[in-house]
């Protein structure tokens, strides 16, 4: 157990933890934000994605202490209202079915944009890897591309 | 709902007709009965008076005093977007705008009894229903804006939650019109409904009508709830089938602070006060087990084989199908092998559990949240009136969460440690301990005629089931049978059920039928046909293919059609193998889709692409692999599920039959997308695939 400070959508936490217990146990049951999902704990599915800085992070596979002291940003701190563009063009396109990988699925199309404003459809199948079993895929294209125009 | 009408709930075992409104306060409610439900088919008339009992209640429709709007059923949701369609029908119907309607669903407690969440049956039996109750609502709103008016029931219209009068210029809410009353009504069996040619609000694409918590973040799944005091459940399982707990040493995790270990026999099981504690704890104990000999991958068609159930007596049909084939010149016969598959839902099974007194509430993620508070009830000697189990909208479930595990264990471990629990699944724990889609070993033989006409279709499914068993084709003779047989694996529902393995042996006998006779498979398919509808989709699928165009060099056409439960559909894909490296592509798929009147084509249109795509899974390489009943690739890294990069271009065309009511559509679409990738390889390669999946390992190991 220790002591870590952490900041999350700009607030500032401490949490007593193992430093080695992976971020994401952290944000869901220690400070309680649960938008950011487990579906796999190996770096595989992608719906635990958050930003560490502007970079789209695997949550459950990092351990808590290696992400001290830098910003942490999670589906909830993207926007306070859903307003974000790329929320918004999610909701346009009417993206989730079940909506369980949907926070991971934006949080990594959220970085994939800021690195690229507009991708192609290479690029989005290249960094898009999160799996969506509901085969949102297309959809998931979709709602990139215009909030690649909104943006 | 507000914290008193909760309170007052707790107190209570169910709704029931006599004390809905004591619960919910004033208005008017129309009662949809099980009758309605289940007789809908043959007999429109049924369920007229209200003397039903409570149990053969299957919904209500509530307008409450203030104009809101309550839908309760006890479907559930779980990426279907039921949630959104029925709230659409009932919209429809009663003239309120959707926002008005608050559908609450998959709570024992609040809504009356559903057997289940499968089958496609929400929107063909649900959603009917629901019309007329809401239609039925409108008409005796109407009736009494017409007595408080003093005015024929004829000059009064209804119009965004409001009665018009438009002689008098005067318009009366539906809320003050239900204001101090309670009444229950039955449903109007000979009610007048919106035909589909009109539907305004159904048949539109309405958003999901609580979209905006899934792009937030805010929406909770039971693996997201917390509850005061809640700790972290984490069940001790065998490494593998048929293993049986012979010593386990628990002193070491016993001792570690915060944590309790629960003993029950064979359950074994810890709580801590957060997942990665509890997961500690499980790894600190120690356990023995002890094996016995459980069957492997590599035996598994011989095995389901040779424990097969011996078959019903030989009506006649198999000796003299045997004897048609046996005298053709022109037959063939394969065996068509189709491994166990996982659902992969990526929510994984969880629940929250929490004991008050003998009190028992229980949220989990089921399809059968009243099959699960029957499940507890036996599981903890109780009265189901004492169970309750809510079911929050939950991360999907493609036919694979029937079962309440989950919910069993989390109540076990709440009961002996006096707090509330959740457990949640790991991934690896879902792809073991859920249960599959069944393995499955199918023979077919088939004899064509001089003519071209099929003269003898012979068909045994061992062990996988016999949704979509039937041959839609015309035969001079025919045998189809379905032997049950002895699963080494949990095995159960899935998406379209058996439909994907025996719709894949039809339609790749037929294309290599069609190949035999050197005609084109869909000529051949379409001139042994009976139904029109089939035939439709056949025809709009190539058409907007181009199926008759010409192909690029080592690219290949392939077409496949099917049907379950009153929809159909048709494939087409091209595929193209690229002989130097050995790759195979699929380059794209379209497919057309029928099932009746459409009630939201947005919303429709994605469980079509979605029942495509998790199709095209497990027609390429989704497997589970076994040895000795250790499954061998639990990890989403190991086993593979389609992703983005695997997805070819689609092009669905939705036929919208308004004279034919609407079917359900998570499961059909399912059905044509291996066979006709599988009949496309056939035409690129040569190469004749009788398995599923077909190419785990890439097309060149075949
Ligand atoms: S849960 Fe982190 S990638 Fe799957
Ligand atoms: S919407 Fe269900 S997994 Fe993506």
């Amino acid at each position: 157990m220790a002591t870590l400070k952490l900041t999350v959508n700009r607030k500032e936490y401490e949490v007593d933890a193992d430093p080695q217990m992976p971020l994401l146990w952290v944000l869901r049951d220690f400070i309680g934000l649960t938008g950011t999902k487990f579906g796999c704990g190996i770096a595989q599915c992608g719906a635990c994605t958050v930003h560490v800085g502007d970079a789209a992070v695997r949550s459950c596979s990092i351990p808590v202490e290696s992400v001290v002291n830098q910003p942490i940003t999670t589906i909830e701190g993207l926007s306070d209202d859903g307003s974000h563009p790329v929320q918004q063009a999610w909701e346009t396109i009417d993206v989730p079915q079940c909506g369980y990988c949907q926070a991971g699925q934006i949080m990594t199309a959220v970085a994939l944009l800021k690195q690229n404003p507009n991708p192609t459809d290479e690029d989005i199948n290249a960094s898009m890897t999160n799996i969506c079993r509901c085969g949102t895929y297309n959809r998931i294209k979709k709602a990139i591309r215009l909030a690649a125009e909104e943006v | 709902m507000d914290k008193s009408t909760t309170a007052t709930l707790e107190n209570t075992a169910t709704i029931t007709r006599r004390n809905f409104f004591r619960l919910l306060g004033g208005g008017v409610a129309v009662v949809v009965s099980q009758s309605c439900i289940y007789g809908w088919a043959d007999s429109p008339a049924v369920g007229k008076d209200l003397t039903v009992d409570d149990d053969s209640i299957a919904a209500w429709i509530h307008i409450h005093e203030d104009g809101k709007v309550s839908v309760f059923t006890g479907k559930v949701e779980v990426g279907q977007n039921i949630r959104t369609s029925l709230a659409q029908v009932v919209a429809e119907e009663l003239f309120v705008s959707i926002q008005r309607i608050t559908m609450i669903m998959g709570d024992t407690l609040m809504t009356p009894y559903d057997a289940g969440t499968f089958g496609s049956r929400s929107i063909p039996y649900m959603g009917p229903q629901l019309r007329k109750a809401a239609a039925s609502l409108r008409k005796a709103l109407l009736e009494k804006a017409a007595k408080a008016l003093k005015v024929p029931v004829e000059s009064l219209r209804t119009e965004a939650g409001e009665i018009v009068h438009d002689a008098s210029n005067s318009t009366l809410p539906y809320g003050s019109l239900t204001r101090g009353e309670k009444l229950l009504l039955p449903i109007d069996e000979e009610v007048a409904l919106i035909a589909a040619d009109s539907w305004t609000v159904a048949g539109t694409s309405v958003p999901k009508v609580n979209g905006h918590d899934f792009v937030t973040g805010k929406h909770q799944y039971t693996s997201d709830m917390a509850l005061p005091d809640m700790v972290y459940g984490k069940i001790l399982r065998a490494p593998a089938y048929g293993m049986t707990l012979v010593a386990a040493d628990i002193e070491k995790a016993r001792t570690i602070p915060g944590v309790t270990v629960v003993e029950a026999g064979d359950f074994i099981g810890v709580v801590a006060p957060d997942p990665q504690m509890a997961t500690n704890a499980l790894a600190a104990i120690s356990v023995q087990w002890d094996a016995s000999p459980q069957p492997s991958k590599a035996d598994i068609f011989s095995y389901l084989k040779e424990n097969a159930q011996q078959g019903r007596e030989d009506d006649g049909t198999q000796r003299e199908t045997r004897r048609v084939f046996d005298a053709s010149e022109n037959r063939l016969e394969h065996r068509v092998e189709v491994q166990y598959i996982a659902h992969v839902p990526l929510e994984p099974r969880a629940a929250v559990a929490q004991w008050d007194g003998s009190q028992l509430t229980v949220w989990t993620g089921t399809q059968r949240p009243f099959g699960v508070q029957e499940e507890l009830a036996g599981a903890f000697s109780v009265a189901k009136e004492q169970v309750r189990v809510i079911m929050p909208d939950t991360g999907s479930a493609y036919g694979g969460k029937h079962s309440g595990e989950a919910a069993v264990e989390a109540a076990r471990l709440a009961k002996a440690v006096g707090k509330a629990v959740k457990v949640v699944w790991t991934r690896e724990e879902e792809f073991k301990w859920a249960y599959f889609r069944p393995a499955g070993l199918i023979e077919v033989a088939a004899a064509l005629d001089s003519d071209g006409s099929i003269a003898s279709w012979e068909f045994h499914n061992y062990n996988s089931g016999n949704a979509g068993i039937d041959f839609p084709y015309r035969a001079r003779t025919k045998h189809i049978q379905y032997h049950p047989s002895r699963t080494p694996l949990k095995q159960g529902s899935y998406r379209g059920l058996a439909a994907t393995a025996n719709v894949f042996a039809i339609e790749c006998m037929m294309d290599d039928l069609a190949r035999q006779l050197r005609v084109d498979p869909l000529d051949f398919r379409l001139r042994q046909l009976t139904d029109e509808r089939m035939q439709a989709v056949l025809e709009t699928a190539a058409e907007r293919f181009g199926w008759k165009e010409a192909k690029a060099a080592g690219h290949g056409f392939g077409i496949a059609c099917g049907f379950v439960k009153n929809s159909y559909i048709a494939t087409c894909a091209e595929v193209a193998y690229d002989r130097s490296d050995e790759q195979l592509h699929v380059i794209r798929l379209v497919a057309a889709y029928d099932c009746g009147a459409i009630v939201n084509p947005k919303h429709l249109e994605n469980q079509v692409l979605g029942a495509i795509l998790q199709g095209l899974g497990g027609a390429l390489f989704e497997e589970i692999d076994f040895r000795d009943g250790r499954i061998l690739n639990p990890t989403l890294s190991s086993y593979r599920v389609p992703r983005f990069s695997d997805i070819p271009p689609l092009d669905i065309v939705l036929i919208g039959r308004k004279d034919v009511p609407s079917a359900g559509a998570g499961e059909t679409p399912i059905v044509g997308t291996a066979p006709a990738i599988r009949n496309a390889i056939a035409d690129a390669t040569g190469i004749k695939l009788h398995k599923l999946p077909m190419i785990p390992q890439g097309l060149k190991n075949n």
